[in-house]
């Protein structure tokens, strides 16, 4: 009879799931699980962090440029917090991730013992499940079960606590009839009838708007959005998460809508008589004050996660879907209408698409130029034409993220990786990382403010001894840019401790860590700069010192709406 | 508006903390909460009571609904269905009149005394919330020092649920009576 560890049973289970690249930092109470990953590292290539964080933002940089399965191993106690804020940031981005956590034995569970903290409690709320693994017997089952769960329906992170004796103990068979399995298929089935009342209701709407999310990415359904939309020629606003699930470039695009959308995406979205509403949650960021969103509209909500529907908005028209599914049910019902009915639907909103070129035209997304300072706008448009639109571009978040936002035009899905639903700055770099990992041939920039980047920079030490060559622009404006705007704007200018102007050279910084450092202090210096870094053949850092006090326009203030937009 | 949920859950370690940590991560309310076990050991039922407008309530069993281990969420409410609390409770009330006046709304709520010391009584009674909290009313004023209630249990009536049990044309009646 063959017997094998706990340890084994896990890492035999991930390579049977396909599992090839995990992050991870080792500990105590992951020792076993190492020194199996390290017999099976012909099978399984492990990615040494420097902090645990790092980790699961890499899985997800990983996870979300390829839209496989995200792997972390940490230790117990410290390894599993530091996780935490990944693991919360993967949940609200629904970002597919397994996260495999270390825990004291199972006969110290509960003593307060050396590095124990209550794992799956603490994690409880910012997974779509987790596990407590007692028995070396049920891992085999809990890992297949727990890539399920991942993937499948709305995408999120699942943790799997392992205690450091069951990794050791030994097992002659697996179980898998643990309660759960056969898994739950809870998918929800197309209503053909909802479809067609849902499509009845497009072609009809004289000032419908499309309101697309990270849910196109997900079920992969940018094409068939793409088709549909030009088939009835309907405007389509993407959001944060949506960005690149709709071609910005594309005529049909008005840009992205919510807080620092574009004028003509949130008046549309104000103005309309029917949104379709596609893969999105109704987040607070876009919407503003719930009361008065969309206030002319009827609502048609598709999103694969049943409790999406009606959380905030009460939708007229509701599927919960996967949004592909639907689309593509859309279309097969729009093909067969005729040519001249579709003509007519279209002629019918000649007037809306003129209002909205109307808006696109007087407030256009736009900035003033200086001689002598590097305006932060323009570091994107000058990286958006380096790198010909097609880089893989991951951010922090604050000001920077929403420039990138409004001035690199995304056409693919994928290609914008930013921490929209926890707005965790430090996500740009791992998460940098971990997309140039899974996507080796193409150009990978981690766009970052100066404060983003002091909290994980520590990783630049991973990416360099991987020599995955991830290329980070720091906005350097020497503040917490979005909170100095806010307390500008909001505060009557009080700037209360958002000055972070001492903070190390960042091109020492990089050469200290074995990347190369560029700098633009003036407007004269940028293309060159960037271009240098953008070529180098490593990991390079550049930093830009942009001008200090500019502002992300337009907004919409926190609990208002369109109407309520600063332009200028 | 009040409703009962009956969510069948997995009968796992931590299972009922994942349901509860739900409801008070998302704002929602729980007046009571029992739990036990099902026809099938593997399972469990809670039953929660909670407070709010159709829409809370649905995004209530929707949330609960997407948790892995849940196998049903069903809000009993929304059919006819039978609803039971069982309450303990202590009450003051040495040999004299107290403890005949005691005697006599036991007797009426179809209650039970099942202690009893030379100071105190304890009795049993169970029912639909209304008679609970009516018989609890009736005897606060002899003197409760301790009651235990169980929450609410529901399940929804037979196909034929016109036929109602004599309990519960008691429990009605006695309502009607304003007792």
């Amino acid at each position: 009879m063959d017997w094998t560890t706990g340890a084994q049973i896990l890492v035999e289970a991930l390579v049977y799931e396909g599992v090839d690249t995990i992050f991870g930092y080792p500990g105590g109470a992951v020792l076993h699980i190492y020194d199996e990953l390290w017999r099976a590292r012909d099978c399984i290539t492990h990615y040494l962090v420097r902090h645990e964080q790092g980790a699961v933002h890499m899985a997800e940089g990983y996870a979300r440029s390829t839209g496989r399965v995200g792997v972390v191993l940490v230790t117990s106690g410290p390894g599993a917090t530091n996780a935490v804020t990944g693991i919360a940031n993967a949940y609200l981005d629904s970002t597919p991730l397994v996260v495999i956590t270390g825990q004291v034995p199972k006969h110290l569970i509960g003593t307060d013992a050396f590095q124990e903290v209550d794992t799956v409690g603490i994690t409880r709320p910012c997974v779509k499940h987790n596990y407590l693994v007692r028995d070396a017997r049920d891992l085999a089952g809990v890992v297949r079960e727990a890539f399920h769960l991942a993937r499948s329906g709305r995408p999120g992170p699942v943790v799997i606590d392992i205690p450091k004796d069951v990794t050791a103990a030994r097992a002659n068979h697996s179980r898998l009839d643990h309660v759960g399995f056969p898994f739950s298929t809870k998918r929800p089935a197309l209503d053909q009838k909802a479809v067609e009342r849902a499509l009845a209701a497009i072609m009809s709407a004289q000032r419908p708007v499309v309101y697309a999310g990270g849910g196109i990415a997900n079920s992969g359904a940018d094409q068939p959005l793409r088709l549909f939309a030009e088939a009835l020629r309907l405007p389509v606003a993407p959001t944060l998460m949506g960005l690149g699930g709709f071609p910005s470039s594309h005529p049909l695009c008005l840009g992205m809508l919510g807080m620092h959308g574009t004028y003509a995406a949130n008046m549309a979205v104000a103005e309309c008589d029917l949104l379709i509403a596609l893969g999105v949650r109704f987040d607070d960021r876009v919407t503003g004050k719930l009361a008065t969103f969309a206030p002319h509209a009827r609502v048609i909500h598709v999103d694969i996660d049943p409790a999406n529907i009606g959380k905030n908005v009460a939708p007229s028209l509701a599927l919960a879907a996967d949004v592909k599914q639907a689309l593509q049910e859309f279309i097969s019902l729009v093909q067969q209408h005729g040519e001249e009915q579709l003509r007519q639907s279209i002629d019918s909103r000649e007037s809306w698409w003129n209002r909205i070129r109307g808006w696109q035209r007087s407030q256009p997304l736009r900035f003033s130029g200086s001689p002598s300072q590097i305006k932060p706008q323009s570091v994107i448009q000058e990286l958006h034409r380096l790198t010909k639109g097609n880089a893989i571009i991951t951010t922090d978040v604050g000001q920077h993220q929403m420039w990138v936002a409004q001035f690199y035009p995304f056409t693919k899905t994928r290609q914008l990786i930013t921490s929209g639903g926890l707005g965790t700055m430090g996500f740009g770099l791992p998460a940098a990382i971990g997309a140039q990992l899974a996507c080796r041939d193409q150009l990978v920039v981690a766009v970052v403010g100066d404060g983003g980047f002091q909290m994980t920079n520590q990783e630049l030490a991973t990416a360099v001894q991987y020599e995955l060559p991830v290329k980070i622009v720091i906005m350097n404006n020497g503040y917490l840019g979005m909170v100095r705007q806010w307390q500008e704007m909001f505060y009557d200018r009080t700037y209360s401790e958002v000055d972070i102007s001492v903070a190390p050279d960042f091109v020492k910084l990089a050469e200290a860590y074995g990347a190369a450092g560029f700098r633009a202090a003036k407007p004269d210096e940028l293309h060159h700069a960037l271009a240098a870094a953008l070529n180098h053949k490593g990991v390079a850092v550049i930093d830009v010192a942009v001008s200090k006090e500019e502002n992300v326009f337009p907004i919409v203030p926190a609990g208002a709406n369109a109407r309520d937009m600063i332009v200028q | 508006m009040r409703h009962t949920l009956s969510i069948i859950v997995a009968d796992q370690p931590g299972e009922l903390s994942r349901i509860v940590g739900l409801f008070s991560a998302r704002g929602f309310n729980i007046q009571t909460i029992s739990v036990g076990e099902t026809l099938d050991p593997r399972w469990s039922r809670v039953t929660i009571v909670t407070r709010g407008d159709d829409r809370t309530i649905q995004q209530i069993v929707k949330q609960c609904e997407r948790l892995a281990r849940v196998r049903e969420v069903q809000d009993v409410t929304t059919r006819p269905h039978i609803e039971r609390e069982m309450a303990l409770i202590t009450v003051a009330a040495d040999a004299g009149t107290a403890r005949q006046e005691v005697l006599s709304l036991v007797s009426g709520f179809r209650a039970k005394v099942v202690d009893i010391s030379h100071t105190h009584l304890i009795v049993e009674a169970s029912g639909n919330k209304e008679k609970v909290d009516t018989f609890i009313e009736l005897l606060r004023p002899i003197g409760i020092t301790d009651i235990t209630r169980t929450g609410h249990i529901a399940i929804n009536r037979l196909a034929a649920g016109d036929i109602v049990s004599e309990e519960e044309d008691e429990d009605e009646y006695l309502l009607r009576q304003g007792r």
